[in-house]
């Protein structure tokens, strides 16, 4: 317990939390667009690995860092458009087009980081991010580390998670944009385009999950590895979920999963973590992630819509 | 643009639409091989010939097919009900761990006993494994696509653990690696001098079992009936949970077999990369076959060729042996494309 306690009076557990949380948001933020509007997006794990790989390489390649992030939504804008081409217009199976974006999303880029570096056995590390200390503020104990002295991407997460709420609940965007996860033919009795609206969305959405990709190769771990997404594509999925499809709950679930990691990954490191295999602590983000959706099944909050193609002039 | 029912499709659109889509997954892989700077038609041919040109290969193939052939059923079974399970893997790992239990236990049961206890083991493992997911959806409501993917991870740690822990070879020299199975209880060769093991056998008899299952059982018509309009099926007094349960248990078990036959009739132990993804590659191979168990077995060899003739391809040609999963990803997408626009024409408007 005393080992709990301490970990949790550390800046530095906190300062982790935040960052843990920075790709969780952006991808989080991403799946969720996306719902909202009726299209359930499982193409998600492939697209971070591609935003991760996407932004890293082309910074290696001599961009600057925000054209990294620029190539990386640019990347998943891309695989967005096929989903929603797949999906929207034609309506075919969100399971089964999705699981298919995550497989090319995947093994095209292995296959262009195997293309591009043909001869490395380790690869090349690029200048990541640097933390921004905003002065006095950065100097708080425990919280100013953690809210003051991060990657500009993680201050850009939290400004989107504003950015998105505000859009989805106060302006005319983002109430047609509801509506076509709630009701699609009453936004196509408004005049307004069901498939534009949904296509949009899956692009913009996709195109945030690759930024989360891409804060894993720029902002936390300067390289790009394979199996570096390792599943946390899907934990966002249960994030969406867990935060009932609205914005400013599902970063307050992303903040609680990374607080459980960060603690997880500090107890392996006390002499209570080292009498209990690692696998088990490696396991708590996805036991975690289920428990999440178990805890959440019982409320109704999932668009009415989601998951069922829209084709004009049917019933 | 929106769609139309085409009220007869002709064979030209039944048969030339899936042929359009192959061609233009190949289209694709052509532009592929030549951004590596290789010859397009040359690297084909390797691909054929690693996959096919002799008997050692063709052999490889076939090996490389048998878990897909389970894990391909698993996966046909459980769509067929709407039932997205994603956790094959798990399933697949469940499987070899029960085989790996029971075969390295000192039961002391004759060979013939054996293999039944073995795979009726991993059946049950496996059918436990998805359980959980699937009752967690009929009785709450989650959603079991996100519980199976996330216990393929839970799994594998889980598998990992014990093979540093309880299930660790002494003798392994420190690497995470169960015990062999004895050489008795290890799955015999169809034909003496071929490596080619009974697990092959077994795969083609489980497609002709879910076949019949399928088309001349109640539980089969249920699992239809499910899959197409669950709500339709209550409302005529189809048990629909109750189906659900047992069409877990039937995908669950087939996908545990995958594991059975990979440790009994191939490697003989367990390890961490037992599989390199049969769970994940055997929802290609089912929709790819349609969701036909007798088509499964098609696409699981098409699919095994792939992958045993791009790796054998990316040796001699240096294209990078990833190719194949892009080619599948795309071969996929555009199936289900050209199935829809079989049944379905656009119109402007």
């Amino acid at each position: 317990m005393t080992e709990i306690v301490e970990i949790l009076l550390s800046a530095s557990f906190w300062a982790a939390v935040v960052r843990i949380a920075s790709p969780l948001i952006f991808a989080t933020l991403g799946e969720l667009i996306c719902e909202r509007a009726g299209v359930l997006n499982l193409g998600i794990e492939g697209i971070m690995v591609a935003g991760a790989f996407a932004g890293w390489m082309a910074v290696y390649s001599g961009t600057g860092l925000w054209t990294g992030v620029a190539v990386a939504m640019g990347a998943g804008m891309l695989f967005g458009l096929l989903h929603a081409t797949l999906t929207v217009p034609f309506g075919l199976s969100q399971h089964v087009v999705g699981l298919g974006i995550t497989l090319l999303a995947t093994s095209a880029t292995y296959y262009a980081y195997r293309l591009a570096l043909p001869e490395v056995t380790s690869p090349p590390r690029i200048e990541p991010f640097q933390p921004w200390e905003v002065p006095l503020l950065s100097d708080i104990p425990l919280i100013g580390p953690a809210l003051f002295a991060q990657t500009p991407l993680t201050y850009l997460a939290f400004v989107l998670t504003a950015v998105v709420a505000l859009v989805l609940t106060r302006t005319p965007l983002g109430l047609a944009l509801r509506a076509a996860g709630e009701n699609p033919a009453a936004v196509e009795a408004q005049g307004l385009s069901v498939t534009g609206l949904r296509m949009g969305a899956v692009m913009v959405g996709s195109g945030l999950m690759a930024v989360g990709g891409a804060f894993l190769t720029m902002s936390a771990f300067s390289s790009f590895f394979f199996e570096m997404v390792n599943g946390r594509g899907w934990i966002c999925i249960a994030l969406v979920v867990f935060g009932a499809w609205k914005p400013g709950k599902a970063v307050l679930g992303a903040l609680l999963f990374a607080a459980f990691d960060a603690l997880q990954v500090r107890l392996q490191q006390t002499p209570l973590g080292a009498d209990i295999p690692y696998q088990l602590f490696l396991m708590t983000p996805y036991v975690l992630s289920i428990l999440a959706l178990v805890l959440m099944s019982r409320r109704a909050a999932v668009p009415a819509a989601l998951m069922v193609p829209y084709n004009r002039g049917t019933r | 643009m929106r769609l139309e029912p085409v009220a007869a499709p002709g064979l030209a659109r039944t048969l030339g639409l899936p042929a359009l889509a192959l061609a233009g997954t190949f289209v694709v892989g052509a532009l592929l091989v030549l951004a590596a700077g290789a010859d397009p038609f040359a690297t084909f041919g390797l691909i054929v010939q690693g996959a096919a040109g002799s008997k050692f290969a063709a052999l490889e193939t076939l090996n490389r097919a048998t878990p897909l052939i389970f894990t391909g059923l698993a996966i046909a079974v459980a769509f067929r009900a709407k039932l997205w399970n994603i956790g094959a893997e798990a399933q697949l790992y469940a499987g070899a761990l029960a085989t790996v239990v029971l075969g390295t236990s000192a039961l002391g049961l004759p060979p013939a006993l054996m293999w039944p206890a073995m795979a009726g083991a991993a059946v049950i493992a496996g059918g436990l494994v998805l359980l959980g997911p699937v009752l967690l959806k009929v009785r709450l409501g989650v959603d079991e696509v996100v519980t199976t993917l996330l216990f393929n991870f839970i799994m594998l740690l889980f598998v990992s653990m014990l093979l540093e822990g309880p299930l660790k070879d002494p003798m392994g020299m420190g690497w995470p690696k169960s015990e062999a199975l004895p050489r008795d209880y290890r799955l015999p060769r169809l034909v003496e001098g071929l490596r080619l093991h009974w697990g092959f056998a077994l795969a083609l008899i489980a497609a002709v079992v879910v076949w019949l299952i399928e088309t001349r059982t109640t539980l089969g018509y249920e699992i239809r009936a499910v899959g197409q309009n669950a709500r339709a099926a209550r409302f005529a007094g189809i048990p629909v949970n109750r189906v659900l349960v047992k069409t877990a248990l039937l995908s669950g078990g087939l996908a545990a077999l995958a594991g059975f036959s990979e440790v009994s009739g191939l490697k003989g132990n367990l390890t961490q990369d037992l599989s390199p993804g049969f769970g994940y590659t055997g929802i290609i191979v089912a929709m790819l076959a349609l969701l036909h168990p007798l088509g499964v077995v098609v696409s699981a060899l098409f699919v095994a060729g792939i992958f045993v003739g791009a790796d054998s391809m990316s040796r001699a040609a240096g294209v990078p042996s990833y190719i194949a999963d892009i080619l599948l990803a795309t071969a996929l997408l555009a199936m289900v494309l050209a199935i829809l626009l079989t049944r379905f024409r656009v119109v402007r408007g």
